[in-house]
């Protein structure tokens, strides 16, 4: 039971780093378009890749939270 | 149009009144060009959405009327919750956790729909030799597990071929000299999605053999095409550099068409996909230490040096810094390795869990909220599923591209001058 919940919190924090970081590369990534929106299809690409980057780091944990429950 | 942006404020303004009766009729036709493709899209997605509604409320009668053959065609996402009806209905409790690794983890046999599945071969070598059977001889009448009795007797204890004696009791001396060479699920998936690329890649190669680069693609050939050249032209010349990049085309077009095509037939949620290959971890090791192969075979020398003895630092440097580059070496296979696995299996997982919320509400209005959410999250895989192959053959480039990069010696040399006056 104790073990789940912290389970839950960890995943919980790791959802809340990549939340902030897919956060920034948003507001980057619209910065950039405003700035340059003729620049919009690429920079949308490198805003995918590099989130998926940042999702990746978040799912580690949730591999982990799901491994110490099990 | 376009003279308009070299005219002056005022005379654009009165020419504006001239042009007036144009502009409306360009918007316009622009507006209904675009509201066809709206509502064109619009119309796939209510018509999915009518089609899984329908689906989901004769899977969720299946319980009171038997399945007949018109419920088996229409089983897309939700086949995969069928058999949490069945833990349900037998242990009266449903535990979520239990239902989602099972659809997760690799099996022997393959669900198929209702009551029906397919029992895959058992390929056993003993120290009595090779053994061959269904693997339905693990399950008796009631579909409990059961002991086989071949050269040994056999059961299957969490997910693994052991060796028992006739109590029941795992013989771990013997279990230990026992190998499992079985077509598991997910090795028949590995299977089916190598026979899918050989026909496509080898119809599309065929092509281009009887007709030559020069001419236009045809058929299949103009749609493997495109993907191709993205790979060679957004993945292996970016990162490896033009001049080396052939010799590594054929590796990065084998990794990103694999883990492309096991990842979307892990999407399928019916009988030739729903397997959770490239949520495995074995599969995609054995994809990560293939690139560790190609990155330390094909690396030269300046990238061992950088490694072991980094030029243009101080030796006390050198020294910190070797330890953590050789690590450097084995973490990036590894972080390929879990990030394939993770994000494949987090996919699966999130699916799996809003299918599960009808069977934890225990109620068909659950799947009013579940199905589109399971629906956009499914779609948000597709995209998942390619970024991924795309990263994997992305990052690998990357490594071969570093460990193959030719360093200019001179700046480094510059570098110690001014280090030692």
């Amino acid at each position: 039971m104790v073990v789940g919940s912290v389970a839950a919190i960890g995943a919980g924090l790791a959802a809340i780093g990549a939340g902030i970081g897919i956060g920034q590369i948003g507001r980057g990534a619209v910065e950039g378009i405003a700035r340059q929106p003729e620049a919009a299809n690429e920079i949308r690409a490198n805003m995918i890749v590099a989130a998926a980057f940042v999702e990746a780091v978040a799912l580690f944990a949730v591999v982990v939270a799901l491994l110490g429950n099990g | 149009m376009f003279n308009l942006y070299f005219i002056p404020q005022e005379e654009f303004c009165s020419k504006l009144g001239y042009f007036n009766p144009f502009i409306p009729i360009f918007a316009a036709n622009f507006e209904i060009g675009m509201s066809f493709r709206r509502i064109k899209s619009l119309l796939v997605v209510s018509l999915s959405f009518v089609a899984l509604l329908v689906s989901t409320s004769t899977k969720a009668n299946e319980s009171v009327v038997l399945p007949t053959d018109s419920n088996k065609v229409k089983q897309p996402i939700v086949a995969e919750a069928e058999p949490a009806a069945h833990a349900a209905k037998e242990e009266g409790s449903f535990n979520v956790t239990e239902t989602i690794l099972e659809h997760i983890k690799d099996d022997h046999s393959w669900h198929l729909w209702g009551h029906t599945s397919l029992h895959l071969p058992v390929i056993l070598y003993t120290s009595k030799g090779l053994e061959v059977f269904s693997s339905k001889n693990f399950l008796d009448e009631h579909h409990e597990q059961t002991i086989y009795k071949g050269n040994f007797d056999y059961k299957i204890i969490e997910g693994k071929t052991k060796i028992v004696d006739a109590a029941g009791v795992v013989d771990v001396q013997a279990s230990k000299q026992l190998w499992d060479f079985s077509i598991t699920k997910n090795v028949a998936s590995l299977f089916i999605s190598v026979f899918i690329l050989l026909v496509v890649l080898l119809t599309a190669a065929s092509a281009y053999k009887k007709t030559g680069v020069k001419s236009a693609p045809k058929g299949l050939q103009s749609f493997m095409e495109p993907i191709v050249l993205f790979v060679r032209d957004e993945v292996a010349i970016p990162n490896i550099g033009a001049k080396r990049h052939a010799k590594y085309m054929p590796f990065l077009l084998t990794i990103f068409f694999l883990v492309l095509t096991n990842n979307f037939l892990g999407l399928v949620p019916f009988f030739p996909g729903g397997a959770n290959v490239s949520g495995n971890i074995a599969f995609t090791m054995t994809l990560a230490v293939c690139v560790f192969i190609v990155v330390n075979l094909s690396a030269n020398k300046s990238y061992w040096e950088h490694i072991f003895w980094m030029p243009g630092m101080h030796w006390s440097m050198k020294l910190f810094l070797a330890p953590i580059e050789l690590i450097g070496v084995f973490t990036k296979p590894i972080s390929l390795m879990i990030r394939l696995f993770a994000n494949i299996t987090a996919g699966h997982i999130l699916v799996l869990s809003l299918i599960c919320l009808i069977f934890i509400f225990k109620t068909v209005f659950a799947s009013a909220i579940a199905v589109p959410f399971a629906v956009f999250i499914g779609l948000i895989e597709l995209l998942v599923a390619f970024l991924q192959a795309y990263i994997f053959t992305m990052l690998s480039a990357m490594y071969i591209g570093m460990a193959t990069e030719e360093h200019h010696h001179e700046a480094h040399e510059a570098h110690k001058e001014v280090a030692h006056h």
